[in-house]
């Protein structure tokens, strides 16, 4: 059986530092809802829906010339709350430029664009869940949520796993911080989880002479028992 | 040793471009457009409509996922044994950021009965800014009553809020459009389900 949202580990819909939440977030109790096949099933996008470069974020954006900034490896594995690799599981990536500013229309940091950095991609995991993203340290950046505020350096990611049941969009964080003490979004997560948002460095994924390496593990929703054989 | 799940996080204002780029004009392949894969001829449906936050204006950075059965009840995925029309994809995406009117509008079929008990429905994930977890709601058909009536998962929704669940059916151009607006607040906040 799939496991439902755990809210120890699942942040609040109203949280009211995080001032949008209060106009934004549900107000009523959820409903609870015994998996159907609806949500039993999702979307399906393996490796043939990748395209070249898509996973390396330091090549997909080029127009000439090498993106600005520290290149960085993101890895890690996607497993289920049993343990069990997720195979298959697209990843989708996208993030601000190593001077905090996203590629996006409506935002008005000023900050630097990168003509030779798109910011987005994505990659799928291999038969054991792991993946592998090349890219560049994103900034920090200043938001209006309060005065002063800057959310900490991050990368979005996005993953449906097997079913509807185990969408996640979630946030990757880097160790040490100090932004992540003062951030709203990620204080939002209950205290004993919020640790799990943030990658750790690792220097098996660390490649020579190229760049740093963070090990980001994501646990999806799902299977908590063994199933049984038969 | 514990496996416990990774947090969820909201999708933030600037999504478009990792996530519907050719719907905002980015350079890059969508995995998923606002039309799901593999629907054409007459039976193609309009779902529409807007979501809304508390203070009644309309958001205009919400991202928009459908998942749905084909017109015979079928999932595209392993997991429904029954399937073999591998070519409905059964997924879209949209955001809010495009259309003047701040809508999501989707290009779709009506979907049969899954599995003879419940009533025709679409999967609704509502991400944006402001919203830490996505937010989980079903779509039904208000010529669907009886079905409707019948069904186990309307009836496990307080009788006062079943109708935020029931789009509105339109005839517009010749089209039969589905118009479902979603409250995140309100008096007529919308049944969002614990998934």
């Amino acid at each position: 059986m799939m496991a439902d949202r755990d809210w120890n580990s699942q942040p609040p819909y109203i949280h009211e530092g995080y001032k949008s939440t209060v106009l934004r977030g549900p107000t009523k109790p959820l409903v609870p809802l015994k998996h159907t096949l609806s949500e039993r099933t999702g979307p399906v996008y393996g490796h043939d829906s990748l395209a070249e470069n898509d996973a390396d974020l330091t090549k997909n954006g080029r127009r000439g010339g090498e993106p600005i900034g520290e290149r960085i490896v993101v890895a890690g594995r996607v497993v289920d709350e049993g343990g069990r690799p997720v195979p298959g599981t697209l990843l989708e990536l996208w993030q601000a430029n190593a001077a905090g500013r996203y590629n996006h229309d409506i935002d008005r940091h000023d900050a630097p664009l990168d003509p030779n950095f798109f910011g987005g991609g994505r990659c799928v995991t291999d038969a054991d869940g792991h993946y592998r993203f090349y890219t560049i340290k994103p900034g920090a950046y200043p938001w209006g949520n309060h005065a002063n505020g800057w959310r900490p350096n991050h990368l979005h990611f996005s993953l449906f796993g097997p079913s509807i049941a185990t969408r996640l969009v979630t946030q990757m964080y880097f160790p040490g911080d100090p932004l992540l003490a003062l951030d709203p979004i990620f204080l939002g997560v209950p205290e004993g989880a919020r640790d799990r948002l943030v990658a750790a460095f690792d220097l098996a994924i660390t490649e020579p002479d190229f760049a740093l390496g963070y090990r980001f593990d994501i646990v999806l929703n799902g299977r908590s028992q063994t199933p049984m054989e038969g | 040793m514990a496996f416990k799940q990774t947090p969820s996080q909201t999708v933030g204002p600037f999504f478009a471009y990792g996530l519907t780029p050719e719907q905002y004009g980015y350079p890059f392949a969508s995995i998923a457009g606002a039309t799901v894969a593999g629907v054409e001829g007459d039976a193609v449906i309009t779902v529409e409509g807007r979501v809304f936050d508390g203070a009644g204006e309309a958001v205009p950075d919400a991202l928009v996922e459908i998942w749905q059965a084909d017109g015979a009840g079928r999932y595209n995925h392993p997991a429904d044994r029954r399937a073999s029309n591998r070519t409905f994809g059964g997924f879209a995406r949209c955001g809010t950021g495009t259309d003047p009117e701040k809508r999501f509008v989707f290009r779709t079929v009506k979907p049969g009965s899954v599995d003879g008990e419940q009533a025709p429905h679409i999967s609704v994930i509502v991400f944006m800014r402001g919203l830490p977890c996505h937010a989980y709601t079903r779509l039904y058909f208000p010529e669907e009553a009886a079905a409707n009536a019948a069904d186990p998962v309307m009836a496990s929704v307080p009788e006062a809020r079943r109708g935020t669940l029931v789009a509105e059916r339109l005839e517009r151009d010749g089209g039969i459009v589905y118009r479902f607006d979603i409250y995140m607040q309100g008096d007529n906040e919308t049944v969002f389900f614990d998934v």
